[in-house]
Order: C-alpha cells, then sequence, then structure tokens
C-alpha cells in the first residue's frame, strides 16, 4: 500500500527536473501594467527567439501591482501607464528610471443593444456616466451628440477596474481635466474610490465584463477592443472635435510631448491640444532600477532596451499602439547608460 | 547501543542521570520527543501566522484603530481604509449561499437518509462526496460563463417580476452580485449539508423512529418532529461547516460578485468580501498602509473563521455531555 | 381526531415527502449537469498542442498549459515533502504518546489551521517566504499548500492508527518490542492503507487551490527551473484565463478546468474505493 505514494511521490519529484534550464539562461521577472500587455508579451517572445538564453517572465497583474512589487524588490523590473508620482519615488529604497515605451489610448468601450455605430462622448458625458449622475443611455448628454441614433432607455452599466491600474490613471486624469468636479471628488491614480460601477481585474477583466453585459461601459486599452471586436466610441478633445483612437490621433497627442519632455521621461499627454489629437492618449514606461548589482541581468535589461527602442517598434503599430516620437527615442538611448 | 529490547514495565524506571541515557537508549524517549517536536511544529506555525498577521496590520490599527469595523470607505488615493462593505459583502453572501443550501440540503438528507432504498442513498451520497472536492476555480469558472448568464437572462428577471416589490430585489440587475455569488456558494457547500446531515440522521436509533410511528405519527411528523430534532446537533454542525467555508470562499466568489466595495440593500448589486478583495489587491497595494490595510482585512477573516470554529466546537461537546437527546 | 385532521396530516405526509425527494432530485441534477457542461466543454477543447506548448503571446490563438500542468505537479511535490511528514509525526504523536492537555491544544490547533482561509494562508507564506528573499518562487507556493496539507494528514493518520486494534500492539510487546518498535514495525504498517489515502487526498484537495498562490508562485509564461522561480500552475492560469476577454483562452480555461477536475476526481475515487474495501477487510 505504500507503493502508491512512493510512486506518486517519485512522479512529482520528476516533475522537479522537467524544465530545468542550462545555467547560462538569464530570467527576469517582471510584472506590471495590462495595458501594454499584448505588446510586452509579443516583443518578450520575438526577442526570446532571436536571443534562447534569454526569458523575459512578464504578470500582467496592473500597473499598481508593477509599482508596488518592484518597490519590493520581487522582480526586476516593472511597468505601469501612471508614472510613479514622487511620493512613490521617495518611498522606494533604490532610484527608480522610467522609460516610455509605447503610445496607446483608453477607450470607452460599449455594449449598447441596438447600436451598432460609433457614438460620440462628451467631456461631460464621460465624467458624468462615471459620476453617477449620468445613468440611462437615452440621457440628453449623450442624445444630443449623437443625432439620428436611437439610444435605448437601459442602464448603463458601469465598470471600471478592481485592481490598481494605470489604465486607471490614464482614465482619471482625463476625467480631471474634463471634470472639476471629478478632480475634487474622486481625484485620479491607479486607484480610486469609484462612485459607481463594477470592477474587473485588469483589461482583461474589463473587457470580458463589457462584452457580457448589455448596457455596459467600461474603459480599455484600444487594442483590446480591437481585438475582441467590441465597439469603441469617439471622444471630445480640447479642441472640441470627437476623435476615434487611431494611430494618427494618439501620435498627434505625442507629437507635441517631445519639447517639453523631462529628463525623467515622466509626463501626461491626456486631453493634448490639437484638432486630431486623441485625448486620452499616453505614454506607457518600463520601471527599471537604476542599479543592477547582478551584471548578467543589468546587461540583459539594457540589451533589451536597445532592442525595444529599435527593432521593437516596428510591432507596435501592428497591435495598435503607436511608435514613439524619433527625438524621445534618441533621448532614450541616452538614459541607458544611466543603468548602472 | 543495546539492541536488546527490554521493557521496564514491572520495575519503575530508576531515577538519576544514568537511568536517563538508559531510557533513551531505548528509543522510546526519542521517539516521544522526536514526534512531539513535529507536533510542536504545527503549534508554532499556528502562532507564527497570527503574530505576521498581527504584526503586518501594525500600521492599519494604529491609524484606524475600531472605526476601521465602521468606516464604509476604502480609498487608496486619500488613504482612507474602512472594514465595513467588506463584512457585510462576507455575511450577505454567506447568508444568501445559507438560505439556499440549508433547506435543499436538508431536505436532499432526509430524503436519502429516511425514503431511498440504503444502495440508492449510499450511492448517491458517495458521488455527493466526491462533489464535495471539486476545487473553487473550477466552480468560478461555472459560475461565470453558466450562472453570470442564467441569472442575468432567467432567474433575475424572474425574481423581479414575483418579488421585485422587496428592497433586497430592486435596482438594476447586471448578472453579476451579491445574489450570484450567493447562489455560486450554495452550490458550493450544498454536498457538505447534505454528506454530514445524512450521516447524523442515520446515526439516529430506529426505536425513536418506530415509537413515533407506533403513536400514530405519519411518516413526515415522525422524521420532522422525531429524528431530526434527535440530530439536531450534527446537523448544526453541517451547517456551521458550510458557513465556513463559505466566508472564506475566494475564487468562485472574486469571480461572480462584481468587486465594488459598496454596501446595498439589493441583492442585485455588485459588492465585495474580504477574500476577495485580498485576492484582487494584494499584489499591488501601493503603500504599507494600504498593504496593512488588506492584512488587517486578512486578520478579520481569519478571527471570524476563528469564533465560528469554536462555537461549533462548543456546540458538539455541550450536546455530546448533555447526550444528543432532544 | 376528527378526519379533516387526519386528512390534512397526511396530505401534508405526502406533500413533504415528495419535496424531500424533489430537493434530492434537484441537487444531483444541477450539480451533474454544471459538471457535464465542463466535461463537454472542455472535452471539446483539448487537444495534443494543450499538453505539449507553452503559452502564447497575448491575443494569439494557439499555444498550451504544458509548464502550467508541470508547475501544479511540483507544487505539489513541494507541498508533499513540506507537509507530509509533519502530519504524519503529529498524527502518530496524538495516538501513541500524547498527554491529555498538550494533546487536546495539537488537536484545538490543528482544527484551527484546517479553518484558516486559503487566501489568509497565502499572505502568511508571502510574508513568511517571498518578502525575505525579494522574490516569488515555487517554495513559496509550496509552503503555503504544504501547510494546508498538515490538518488533513494529521487527522487521517491518527484516525488509522487509532484504528488498528489494540490486540496487535499488545501481540507485539509480548514478543518483547519496545513501543517505538511496536508502532514502526507493527502499527503503523497496519494503519499504513489508510493513512497513504489520507495522504493523497489531503495533496488531492491543496491540487486545486488558487488563492494562496497568487502572491506566492506567482506565475510564469515559460519553464520554471528548480524551485526558486515563479511557477504556473493550472488553477491560477485557469481563473487568469477565465476573466479574459479571448475565446481562445476561454477555450483552454475549461480544457485546463475538465484536466484538473479529472485529476482531483480521479484522486478522490481512488482513494475512496480503497478505503472501502480496505476498511471492510479490516474489520476484525
Amino acid at each position: 500500500m505504500k507503493r502508491p505514494l512512493l510512486l506518486a511521490l517519485l512522479f512529482l519529484g520528476l516533475a522537479f527536473t522537467i524544465g530545468a534550464e542550462p545555467d547560462s539562461t538569464i530570467l527576469l521577472n517582471a510584472a506590471g501594467a495590462t495595458f501594454p500587455y499584448p505588446i510586452y508579451s509579443k516583443w518578450f517572445d520575438v526577442y526570446h527567439m532571436q536571443h534562447p538564453d534569454i526569458q523575459i517572465n512578464y504578470q500582467s497583474i496592473g500597473s499598481g501591482g508593477g509599482i508596488r512589487q518592484l518597490m519590493e524588490g520581487t522582480v526586476d523590473f516593472g511597468a505601469s501607464d501612471g508614472p510613479m508620482t514622487d511620493e512613490q519615488l521617495s518611498q522606494a529604497k533604490f532610484k527608480v528610471l522610467h522609460f516610455p515605451t509605447v503610445l496607446g489610448a483608453d477607450v470607452p468601450t460599449y455594449n449598447v443593444p441596438g447600436v451598432a455605430t460609433d457614438l460620440n462622448f462628451t467631456q461631460k458625458a464621460l465624467s458624468g456616466i462615471y459620476l453617477g449622475q449620468i445613468t440611462k443611455w437615452n440621457d440628453p448628454e449623450i442624445t444630443k451628440a449623437n443625432p439620428g441614433v436611437k439610444l435605448p432607455s437601459d442602464d448603463i452599466v458601469v465598470i471600471h477596474r478592481s485592481d490598481g491600474s494605470g489604465t486607471t490613471y490614464i482614465w482619471t486624469d482625463f476625467l480631471a481635466k474634463a471634470s472639476g468636479e471629478w478632480k475634487a471628488k474622486v481625484g485620479m491614480g491607479t486607484s480610486v474610490n469609484w462612485p459607481v460601477g463594477l470592477g474587473g481585474k485588469g483589461n482583461e477583466g474589463v473587457s470580458g465584463l463589457v462584452k457580457q453585459t448589455p448596457g455596459a461601459i467600461g474603459y480599455i486599452e484600444l487594442i483590446y477592443a480591437v481585438q475582441n471586436n467590441i465597439s469603441y466610441g469617439k471622444v471630445q478633445n480640447a479642441s472640441g472635435k470627437f476623435v476615434k483612437a487611431d494611430l494618427a490621433g494618439i501620435t498627434a497627442a505625442g507629437a507635441g510631448a517631445a519639447k517639453d519632455m523631462p529628463d525623467d521621461f515622466r509626463v501626461s499627454i491626456t486631453n493634448a491640444p490639437g484638432a486630431t489629437a486623441y485625448p486620452v492618449s499616453s505614454f506607457t514606461w518600463l520601471l527599471i532600477p537604476a542599479r543592477i548589482k547582478d551584471a548578467a541581468k543589468r546587461d540583459a535589461i539594457k540589451a533589451f532596451l536597445k532592442w525595444m527602442l529599435a527593432d521593437g517598434q516596428g510591432f507596435n503599430e501592428g497591435l495598435s499602439y503607436a511608435k514613439l516620437p524619433q527625438p524621445i527615442i534618441a533621448r532614450e538611448m541616452k538614459a541607458i547608460s544611466l543603468i548602472q | 547501543m543495546s539492541t536488546a529490547a527490554t521493557i521496564d514495565r514491572a520495575v519503575p524506571p530508576p531515577a538519576g542521570p544514568r537511568a536517563f541515557i538508559a531510557r533513551l537508549r531505548h528509543g522510546d524517549e526519542v521517539a516521544h520527543v522526536l514526534t512531539l517536536i513535529f507536533a510542536a511544529v504545527i503549534l508554532l506555525l499556528t502562532s507564527l501566522l497570527v503574530f505576521e498577521l498581527w504584526i503586518n496590520s501594525q500600521l492599519s490599527r494604529a491609524k484606524f484603530g475600531w472605526m476601521f469595523f465602521w468606516t464604509k470607505v476604502w480609498d487608496p488615493i486619500f488613504g482612507n481604509f474602512g472594514a465595513l462593505p467588506f463584512i457585510y459583502g462576507t455575511l450577505v453572501t454567506s447568508v444568501v449561499s445559507l438560505v439556499i443550501a440549508v433547506p435543499l440540503g436538508l431536505a436532499a438528507a432526509i430524503f436519502l437518509a429516511e425514503l431511498a432504498p440504503r444502495k440508492l442513498s449510499d450511492s448517491i451520497a458517495f458521488l455527493i462526496d466526491l462533489l464535495a472536492a471539486v476545487p473553487s476555480v473550477i466552480y468560478g469558472l461555472l459560475g461565470i460563463f453558466v450562472v453570470v448568464p442564467i441569472m442575468r437572462t432567467t432567474i433575475g428577471p424572474f425574481v423581479k417580476r414575483t418579488l421585485g416589490f422587496l428592497p433586497i430585489f430592486q435596482g438594476p440587475n447586471y448578472g453579476v452580485g451579491f445574489l450570484t455569488a450567493g447562489i455560486v456558494l450554495a452550490i458550493m457547500v450544498v454536498p457538505f449539508i447534505i454528506s454530514v446531515s445524512r450521516e447524523v440522521l442515520l446515526t439516529v436509533p430506529r426505536e425513536q423512529r418506530e415509537a413515533a410511528l407506533a403513536l400514530g405519527a405519519t411518516r413526515w411528523e415522525s422524521t420532522w418532529q422525531v429524528v431530526v430534532p434527535w440530530a439536531r446537533t450534527g446537523i448544526f454542525g453541517s451547517i456551521f461547516l458550510a458557513l465556513a467555508r463559505a466566508l472564506g470562499e475566494t475564487m468562485a466568489v472574486t469571480m461572480v460578485i462584481g468587486n465594488d466595495p459598496k454596501i446595498s440593500a439589493s441583492l442585485f448589486a455588485p459588492g465585495y468580501t474580504i477574500a476577495a478583495v485580498i485576492a484582487n489587491e494584494f499584489t499591488e497595494a501601493t503603500g504599507n498602509l494600504y498593504l496593512s490595510a488588506l492584512i488587517e482585512l486578512g486578520l478579520v477573516l481569519f478571527l471570524m473563521t476563528f469564533i465560528l470554529n469554536g462555537l461549533a466546537r462548543i456546540l458538539i461537546v455541550a450536546t455530546e455531555r448533555g447526550g444528543g437527546h432532544p | 381526531m376528527n378526519s379533516f385532521r387526519l386528512h390534512w396530516r397526511k396530505s401534508l405526509n405526502l406533500v413533504m415527502l415528495t419535496l424531500t425527494g424533489v430537493a434530492a432530485f434537484a441537487v444531483v441534477s444541477v450539480l451533474f449537469l454544471i459538471l457535464g457542461y465542463l466535461v463537454y466543454n472542455g472535452g471539446k477543447s483539448l487537444n495534443w498542442d494543450f499538453f505539449t506548448k507553452l503559452p502564447k503571446p497575448v491575443g494569439e490563438t494557439g499555444g498550451g498549459m504544458a509548464n502550467a500542468i508541470i508547475g501544479s505537479l511540483k507544487l505539489l511535490f513541494l507541498a508533499a515533502l513540506m507537509g507530509l511528514p509533519i502530519g504524519l509525526m503529529a498524527g502518530v504523536y496524538l495516538a501513541e504518546f500524547g498527554g491529555k492537555t498538550f494533546s487536546f491544544i495539537i488537536r484545538y490547533t490543528t482544527d484551527l489551521l484546517n479553518g484558516v482561509p486559503s487566501i489568509v494562508i497565502g499572505i502568511f507564506a508571502y510574508s513568511l517566504v517571498v518578502l525575505p528573499v525579494k522574490h516569488f518562487s515555487a517554495l513559496a507556493g509550496g509552503v503555503a499548500l504544504g501547510v494546508m496539507v498538515i490538518p488533513i494528514t494529521v487527522r487521517s493518520t491518527e484516525e488509522f492508527l487509532r484504528a488498528v486494534p489494540g490486540s496487535m500492539r499488545e501481540g507485539a510487546m509480548a514478543l518483547g518490542a519496545s513501543k517505538w518498535r511496536t508502532i514502526a514495525t507493527v502499527v503503523l504498517p497496519a494503519a499504513s492503507g489508510g493513512i497513504v489515502t489520507g495522504m493523497l487526498l489531503s495533496l488531492a484537495r491543496v491540487a486545486g487551490e488558487t488563492a494562496p498562490l497568487l502572491f506566492t508562485a506567482f506565475s510564469n509564461r515559460y519553464w520554471s527551473p528548480g524551485w526558486e522561480q515563479p511557477v504556473a500552475s493550472l488553477p491560477v492560469m485557469i481563473y487568469t484565463y477565465a476573466i479574459a476577454p479571448y475565446d481562445d483562452w476561454h477555450r483552454q480555461a475549461w480544457a485546463a478546468g475538465l484536466i484538473l477536475l479529472g485529476l482531483v476526481l480521479v484522486a478522490n475515487l481512488g482513494c475512496r474505493l480503497v478505503l472501502s474495501r480496505w476498511g471492510a477487510s479490516r474489520s476484525a
């Protein structure tokens, strides 16, 4: 009778040895934003195929998670679409460098029965919906921006993030600029006290909820709406025009940033000026410790960054992310030498 | 070492260091001490667990004190954390699950113990025992793709049509929410209730039933007024077991409850439980106060299950002493 | 008594007894329907890739969960290594050596540990194993699961040791064996069937645990060598894929659910069958 247990343990023990990599493999652990997860997972996969000895294990647990785990030291680098605040940087036990990777956009996706066209959302409409003040799809604020579209009287099911999220940061940053009431009542950050709504985990969770819930509205990164065939609407920008998120609009929003980019690359481009700019665009950053003790890991990270800024950018547009403006790429290449 | 195993039975062990070493050689003391150490490790682990929970929630306990239990707000931006929405959610979902599972489970157990032929009863009980082993994440998977759509398209509207005047059934029906979480939990705990209640009902002596029937009671009356009360403690025990499981349930709940830290009267509204918020926010609590508040929630959950277990034990011990009579 | 009352009681009798039958039928059919749905969807989604390939980048279809399957086995191995010896020895202590008060304390603590929600055990393992070394690891996951294995093992070991008839012990002692010899060579082998199945049952129970792994073993898109790296596991993959919007991920979640359920049920079924047969042959 002891034999089954012995066999079971033997079998389990064998499992231990499977997947044992040769000693020369460099394993990097990273965690963070779900916003750029599609492009990051593509990059890490392609990079691993080109350099089989480097494995980057990225877990998309949300920007809040990326920041936290980086500060705890449980990952080699983090990722976030909300740059770390001054307070967080001072709390960190070591210096953190921000490296923008792509330009992306938060889009308002919705699942309204009977509506197949793109809806226009004014800034007041979006802030009103998320404040819980606009509760039905046929509210005047929405209908007046969408003449000719038959909007039902269904309840609006507001969906937000349940985890600490850079996508939330971008969205609330935009809402704070769009509405003074939002700024005072709720504020902006990776995790806020939402007045209303259901919480989904990650961009993935929000997309899933919107897709499955009639009447829902949620904010997700553009590629999630595209990959999952969920309708997303146009947002009114600072110039008053309704813009649908696309590469042109995102690039336009990011173009102005190059001039005023601070040295640490932390900048917000929501509600950017310009008639064609998409107002809920943002950079997203990799958070790299300035000092990395392990030489092999340090070189691997620096090599990856260089690849990312050159060849990596070629994959952006295929996944609906915009490329970084050239001047910013040049500055980042120089900044890589700061990693020691 | 002496290999001759002698037994010091008739003569009491002599005192003194030489005798101690002699006893050691026998190996019995060694075995005793060795196994005792392992047993003590369990004590150590549990104490360490409580200690870690206590220490790591220090920041939050110092800042909020007892107000933590009354505060409705969970605001990471302004650093204001309160446990009330989560305690509420945990209790509401557990109560809803029991309201559904206890009558159904007890009725099914009565059927299996009293009415079904023995073979049928045994095989069904065997299968139900197996079902109690199904992992939580699987129920979560089924919850998302089966229960939530059914809730949204069928059950929700039906309940609203018939009982929609009650405040607990007002408000929009999203498919996820307290009620859905309660239903999924009910499915998860009903096997425990059936399994334990059935066993307890089977131990009720035949004479009790026969005495009732001899006095002219119907089958139902004998069951409900004699047998079930006799087995009362065990049945309560199964309910406690189910409740303890429901309180700590994490995955299935977080996949169907809507993840919104609000207190609502309506069961259709989204909510949050202690276990679910820890699962969602633990890895990303930016800031020590935030993490500390989450750990304090873990401590609260631990205390809830601790008290529940304690009550269950007292119940069992007290009625064991009373002899199990109604 | 008047005949109205009699009729009322008789009708009530019929109604209530039928209701219990309905309840039993309802419960059993709901349970089987939903599990049948899982088997159907999972079976549809299984393919050879699932067992042999690694996950693909986000949004691309295909790939599999080979690393999660091995990862789960690895975690179970670590949990067994950590929890089974403690559980076994503590069970031996309680059944054979225990003094009254200390045994009570140990039993109470074991019950307490059994009732601790798995997410809290995850917090414990995080502060104990992850924080000091500053990275997620299979070891941390193994510790969390190992702690959960202990109570079940203790209880079943004690129960089956106690069930060994006193005559066997006395026989051994009469032949001159010391206490520990008796336990090691007579009592334990006699109880081994039950003890081993208890151990396998405890492993089957923790195989499906997700919550404690979320912040201990974390997850991994690749193979995870050794025990110091994050490791993928079936339950965590099911959770991650189920809440995402990608249909292909849903398909893989069903397949993984089927595998996990199959493993757990087969282990439980096997153990229970063995126990009932073994118990019957040992009643002496």
